[in-house]
């Protein structure tokens, strides 16, 4: 058994990573002087995941930015019905579930409408809860976790005693319960709902479940800072509780930041497809993946391509995301273990 | 050993008494009218209508009274109602659903073995799958199965189940035929008909879930295999399959059991999502039905089981941990 020296037993054999030559080309040019983020950025130049998918994330941003602009070219709004299109029985004619020059995937059955201009506004409505919750989410999160960590005692007791509960809360079932009360208490049972009532609800739910992860990060990384030379510095030269906290504290924490928020906008993603999937979240007429996939659930037999066409592009979102956030932590941190 | 689970059990105790705090607030003396939220087709209640609901429901006494009358109905059962209108609740009472006019328990009695046999089947699946994939790519780290497997968990990880769900139904039931679509039959009644109905369900959030685990394990075992006793296990003439099945893989399962606790106590509360997808009235179905309806009472007992699930599973894990992992000493 000759591979047990080298392999699976774990011996580490030192073979360089780095091809000599970059060696000698740094040699050449003097000794450069790099900040962290330099390096990240490097690293992270190298990746081709991080292309591929950083990409992909340009390509969905600027889709969802220019929803209206797509809207005007291509002819269709997500609301136009397209009832021609449609056979006896409500279910769209030709192949593909009507894929044709004129609607490039299809159109929806019973309603007949256009599906591409719907992923389109769709995917602008899922970034959009999504960005903002993960956005705030990590505000609150750092926030909480820096204050628990560097002050520690009974004010670390009560937000870890927080964050505990919080954890404890069951995310659907607690969603499906503070939801349709919040609607019925904010509109009566005859009033029209505005469309901006249910994005701004779920992402405040969002954010009230979510923070607790990047709190916990945060807290373990600042119970390790909190001891080091530059925070007893700037506190021996005087400086007060704020500018400890988030001009000392903080830019030694946006590695760990940057990851958890890229990762999160995913699983948010995800979140929000599946409560507008459940009816619980984002409601007709306002475009949105997981409404359009419980939509096309309900044509699952007979056009099969439609339910695919929305799911697929909801798992294109989360991938991409999912990809570029483990680049982004290889870069950022690449000792970790993926 | 005995302090530390005591002072656990009681940190459990305390969080749900606050979750259960919080949910009833939120339900019963948030909103500003409870009654009329629950009254079905709010257009057409009247004000009769309310009062009644809310003296069968004992909404017109103080909150604190309601809130103390809820959980002693936990310990000794309650009657609501009066008159010829009296429904009985017996002992763990959480509650009556004037909806289904039914004690709630008795629905959750209905939804909850559902949900049980998506959620261990499914984590037998997750468990299986992820666990050795991930192993063997550890063992053959760098080959083109390791490869392979590191592909399978990141795609598999942003595989979402709106996506995977249905596209088993097409495969397997719309487009071969060989599964129909599944609908519930008892384990008690017919175990191969039980289990020919939820193979659909755990297989999707089985396979869902096992990326995440392969990519745990393989984590896992890439470290431990890294560690000194596993090369002096080798070094001493021990067989790799000794080595690697039994010192090895005790070493790496301990964070795979802690998260599989874990997942396995936030599934129960409801697999809404599959359910839905799948057609079966689980516990999770039942709770975003009796949310869509406002049967609060209903409601809020999910939310409660949901949470009771977490924080056992919680606790378990704790006391799982010091058993298999004997370097772990409680403090």
């Amino acid at each position: 058994m000759t591979d047990g020296a080298t392999g699976p037993v774990g011996l580490k054999v030192s073979t360089p990573d780095e091809p000599p030559a970059d060696v000698s080309t740094t040699a050449e040019k003097g000794i450069l002087g790099r900040s962290p983020g330099q390096l990240a950025w490097l690293r992270l130049k190298r990746d081709r995941t991080a292309w591929f998918s950083g990409g992909a994330l340009l390509f969905f941003a600027l889709v969802a930015i220019a929803a209206p602009l797509i809207e005007r070219v291509y002819g269709k709004g997500p609301l136009d019905r397209f009832s021609d299109k449609l056979d006896g029985n409500g279910n769209p004619l030709g192949y593909l579930g009507g894929v044709s020059s004129e609607h490039w995937l299809g159109v929806q059955p019973r309603l007949g409408r256009d599906i591409l201009i719907q992923i389109v506004y769709g995917m602008r409505t899922s970034l959009l809860v999504a960005l903002t919750a993960a956005l705030l989410t990590i505000m609150l999160g750092v926030v909480i976790g820096i204050v628990a960590g560097y002050l520690g005692g009974k004010v670390d007791a009560v937000l870890s005693w927080l964050t505990d509960l919080t954890l404890a809360f069951p995310f659907y079932i607690f969603c499906f319960a503070f939801v349709p009360i919040a609607v019925a208490q904010r509109y009566g049972p005859t009033d029209q709902e505005a469309s901006w009532f249910r994005p701004v609800l779920l992402i405040v739910v969002f954010v009230l479940f979510n923070w607790t992860y990047s709190a916990r990060l945060v807290r373990g990384q600042v119970l390790t800072l909190r001891e080091r030379e530059f925070v007893e510095a700037a506190r021996a030269s005087g400086a007060g509780l704020g500018h400890v906290l988030f001009r000392q504290l903080l830019p030694n924490l946006w590695a760990p930041i940057l990851v958890t928020f890229s990762l999160n906008v995913p699983a948010l993603i995800t979140a929000e497809a599946a409560l507008s999937f459940l009816g619980i979240g984002i409601l007709e007429p306002t475009p949105d993946l997981g409404r359009l996939i419980a939509d096309s659930v309900n044509y699952v037999r007979d056009d099969p391509a439609f339910t695919l066409t929305g799911g697929f592009t909801l798992f294109a979102l989360v991938l991409a995301f999912n990809l570029f956030g483990d680049s982004l932590r290889d870069a950022l941190d690449p000792k970790s273990d993926r | 050993m005995l302090r530390f689970f005591i002072k656990k059990l009681l940190l459990a105790a305390t969080t749900l008494i606050t979750v259960s705090v919080l949910t009833f607030g939120l339900f019963f003396a948030a909103p500003n009218n409870p009654a009329e939220l629950m009254c079905g087709n709010r257009k057409t209640c009247t004000e009769a209508q309310q009062e009644s609901i809310a003296r069968r429901m004992g909404l017109d006494k103080p909150v604190v009274q309601q809130y103390a009358d809820f959980m002693a109905g936990i310990v000794k059962g309650r009657t609501f109602g009066e008159g010829d209108a009296v429904r009985e609740c017996p002992a763990p009472c959480l509650g009556y659903s004037f909806r289904n006019d039914e004690p709630v328990t008795d629905i959750i009695g209905r939804t909850l073995p559902v949900t049980l046999s998506i959620v261990f089947g499914a984590a037998v699946v997750w468990l299986l799958i992820g666990v050795s994939v991930g192993m063997i790519s550890a063992l053959r780290k760098g080959t083109i199965f390791d490869r392979g497997a590191v592909g399978f968990s990141l795609a598999g990880a942003s595989m979402p189940i709106l996506l995977f769900g249905p596209l088993l139904l097409i495969i397997f039931v719309y487009e071969t035929g060989w599964l129909s679509y599944p609908s519930y039959v008892p384990i008690t009644e017919n175990p191969v008909k039980w289990a020919a109905a939820m193979l659909l369900p755990w297989l999707a959030l089985g396979f869902i879930n096992s990326a995440s685990y392969a990519r745990l394990s393989r984590a896992q075992m890439v470290e431990t295999l890294s560690e000194d006793f596993v090369r002096t296990a080798r070094a001493k003439g021990m067989t790799k399959f000794r080595v690697y099945g039994k010192h090895a893989l005790r070493a790496a399962i301990t964070p795979i059991v802690t998260i599989a606790g874990l997942d396995l106590g936030t599934y129960l509360g409801g697999t809404v999502v599959t359910e839905t997808i799948f057609g079966f009235t689980g516990l999770g179905k039942a709770s975003l039905n009796a949310a869509i309806n406002l049967d609060m009472p209903l409601v809020m007992a999910t939310v409660l089981l949901a949470a009771l699930f977490i924080v056992a599973a919680n606790v378990i894990v704790d006391v799982l941990y010091s058993f298999i992992d004997p370097r772990v000493r409680l403090a």
